[in-house]
């Protein structure tokens, strides 16, 4: 089971910066977004977003309610009541914004409860996501709430768990947009209908992702504050594949590594000249190994393969390096002992795993 | 137990309640300890509960406040709501731990809730160090937090818990002042909220059913028998991350895990009572995270852990690389170089020294 990687390694490049940096300019004038995550109904999403509505008013804010979930609890009641509210409109039977009407009340915040919601043709917009970015572009900021079997990745996994998919989506890109996503997390609730085990597995996936969304976060926080990545918060494991190493077994183990922390795997190679023949095939053997298990693959060039490869773990937040037995015999020695010693005596801070052959 | 990663991201809050509700449910609880810090919120939340009232305990001349929890016992409530689980009690105190006082509740069929903040896990000591330069004392052996029942995740955005500061909510002034510049960074509390989030994630799963069942043979438990950690101990500082991180990557892994230290001669005659003590420290902490541990006796150390590796089903072998000193270190890796050369049919895991942090 492993969290879609979508686009990591997009995130590492000067441009992902650049355009981080332009983001942040921008949201100046935007308003903010903050979403609460649940993996069920019935987790508490919709009191923890209109308590803080709440709190928030007492504090001053001007906030308005521009849609509630069609039934609520009592005590999700008498928050909304204190609250003032712009009804939504059916069309169709389906409860839309009132986006004219929000846009011309200009509140500073806005709670919409539900995010997922498809309107029908000749609407605004097709999805109420639209609505609210509309509302974030106009400078009010949103609380909302959504649960995660409506996000659009997320649908191959929630068909393995719970044997359906559901039609109103909303992409994961646009979760990453928000400033803040708070997971609301609570025991499996015998009452929804669910067996305990599906909420567990839909429950570990909300509380994965979420870790992914702020592993991004600190990543970025990390980068705007030139501060050189020693995280090592989630696991990230590096595959060293040399011609002749076993990088098969390395490979399938660093997967079932990552898979089991839930974490990442790096596949690389140092590219080395006088390469025979027989060497050549072997390394495009292993890269295609390298990418058949999701891999991030990358050829390394250096005088100095070991700190070419430190380098690029250094770089990369790696935890756990994979090196075959062999790498002892694979490169010219220096001084100081093989080329695994070497490694070994210099890979601070991280683990080395060294693999027989 | 609520699981947290800050003070004030809300634990204790969202306990009192749950007590409230169980409470309105017709359920018998009461407070056996709960930590107010001044907030006011948190407190209107503990009117209207049973408090059973704390002990007060004389130590070097200061009146010191703890749970009491013979008091507990002898009230006998279905449930006690006990705050700040890995606390250490005041010396002379019947247990050393709050969580040891929360077994004993347990033992006498009263259900516990409970409240921590993840960097008290033992086994993320090292990696909570390392990655955000706050180095914890008071740590509970992880499979403390394995036997709860249920593990609930209190979140709270680091910028909310940040506003909350900064309006006074979590400390008084002049101690929230100092929280922003020590604890308090955001990459900090970005990096802790990640890792309680993981944990979390890490909890539920391992109460799923197995996807690799022990019994039976499938295609999946042929590929990838269960593995077998073998820790290799020694008297040096670096153990005790060793330990930790076998501890943790046994755990994800679903694996057995033992640690072994081989002395050179009978009844470890060669060490200085220094290095015993730390060695036999090691053990103990070993043992507190339910590894098995063993001595053997050797001449030759990396052929007798090999050995015993082999004779024992060891998949995966972990050593430290001792620390620098230039001689030192090229006897490590010369060690760790045997052991290497010897296991061709294992895994050698050189384990990183996370004790030392990169500046920032």
């Amino acid at each position: 089971m492993n969290v879609e990687d979508h686009e990591r390694s997009a995130r590492r490049d000067p441009e992902a910066l650049l355009r981080q940096i332009e983001a942040a300019e921008r949201a100046k004038h935007r308003g903010q977004l903050k979403i609460f995550l649940g993996y069920a109904s019935g987790v508490g999403k919709s009191f923890r977003l209109f308590d803080e509505g709440r709190r928030r008013r007492e504090r001053g804010q001007d906030v308005v309610v521009a849609a509630t979930q069609p039934d609520f609890p009592p005590e999700v009641a008498r928050l909304i009541r204190v609250l003032e509210a712009i009804p939504t409109r059916g069309v169709d039977g389906v409860p839309i914004i009132d986006v004219p009407a929000v846009l011309a009340r200009r509140p500073q915040l806005c709670l919409v409860d539900g995010l997922a919601y498809d309107h029908p043709p000749g609407s605004r917009h097709a999805k109420r996501y639209e609505d609210v970015e509309e509302l974030l572009e106009a400078g009010i900021s949103v609380l909302t709430s959504i649960n995660l079997e409506y996000i659009a990745e997320q649908q191959e996994f929630v068909r393995s768990v719970l044997g359906y998919t559901k039609s109103e989506t909303v992409p994961r890109a646009f979760i990453d947009r928000a400033e803040e996503v708070v997971i609301v997390d609570a025991p499996p609730d015998a009452e929804t209908g669910i067996e305990a085990n599906q909420l567990s597995q839909l429950r570990q996936r909300a509380l994965l992702l979420t870790a992914d969304v702020i592993d991004d976060q600190l990543e970025a926080y990390l980068r705007l504050h030139c501060i050189q990545s020693t995280w090592g918060t989630q696991e990230r494991i590096l595959v060293c594949m040399t011609p002749r190493a076993n990088a098969a077994r390395m490979l399938s183990s660093g997967r079932r590594n990552a898979d089991r922390f839930h974490g990442e795997l790096f596949a690389i190679y140092v590219m080395q000249e006088n390469l025979t023949q027989e060497d050549w095939m072997a390394l495009e053997r292993n890269v295609t190994l390298a990418r058949a298990q999701q891999a991030e693959v990358e050829t390394l060039h250096g005088k100095d393969p070991i700190k070419a490869i430190l380098d690029y773990a250094r770089s990369h937040g790696i935890t756990q390096i994979f090196v075959g037995h062999n790498l002892r015999r694979t490169w010219r020695s220096h001084l100081g002992g093989t080329p695994l010693d070497r490694l070994i005596r210099d890979a601070e801070g991280f683990d080395v795993r060294v693999f027989p052959q | 137990m609520f699981l947290g990663y800050a003070a004030g991201v809300g634990k204790t809050y969202q306990m009192l309640s749950e007590a409230h509700e169980l409470r309105t449910e017709g359920v018998d609880i009461v407070i056996g300890y709960f930590e107010p810090h001044g907030r006011k919120e948190t407190i209107a939340l503990s009117a209207g509960l049973e408090t059973i009232p704390r002990k007060v305990v004389e130590y070097r001349g200061t009146r010191l406040e703890e749970m009491d929890t013979e008091a507990i016992l002898r009230r006998h409530p279905q449930v006690a709501v006990v705050d700040e689980f890995p606390h250490t009690n005041v010396p002379g105190s019947p247990r050393l731990k709050r969580w040891e006082d929360v077994h004993v509740l347990l033992d006498a069929g009263i259900d516990v809730l409970t409240t921590m903040n993840v960097q008290h896990l033992e086994s993320l000591n090292d990696q909570i160090w390392h990655s955000t330069g706050v180095r914890v004392r008071e740590t509970i052996p992880d499979w403390v937090l394995k036997e709860a029942d249920e593990v609930v995740m209190v979140d709270l955005t680091p910028r909310a818990l940040l506003n909350r500061l900064e309006r006074g909510v979590v400390y008084p002034p002049e101690r929230a002042r100092k929280a922003l510049e020590n604890f308090f960074k955001e990459s900090t509390l970005v990096a802790l909220r990640e890792f309680a989030m993981r944990q979390a994630a890490h909890v539920v799963e391992s109460r799923l059913p197995s996807e690799e069942p022990d019994i039976g043979v499938s295609a999946s438990v042929a590929e990838h028998p269960r593995e077998r950690l073998l820790l290799v101990i020694t008297p040096d500082p670096s153990s005790a991350a060793l330990i930790r991180r076998g501890r943790r990557v046994a755990d994800y892994l679903r694996a057995d895990c033992h640690a072994v230290y081989v002395s050179e001669t009978p009844d470890a005659r060669d060490l200085t009572a220094t290095d015993r003590e730390n060695l036999d420290r090691h053990l103990t902490f070993a043992r507190g995270l339910q590894i098995e541990t063993r001595v053997l006796q050797g001449a030759d150390v990396a052929a007798t852990i090999v050995d015993y590796a082999r004779a024992h089903g060891v998949t995966q072998i972990f050593v430290t690389r001792e620390k620098p000193s230039a001689l030192r270190s090229w006897f490590a890796s010369a060690f760790v170089q045997r052991i290497v050369n010897l296991a061709r049919d294992m895994q050698v895991t050189v384990v990183a020294d996370r004790s030392v942090r990169r500046a920032d």
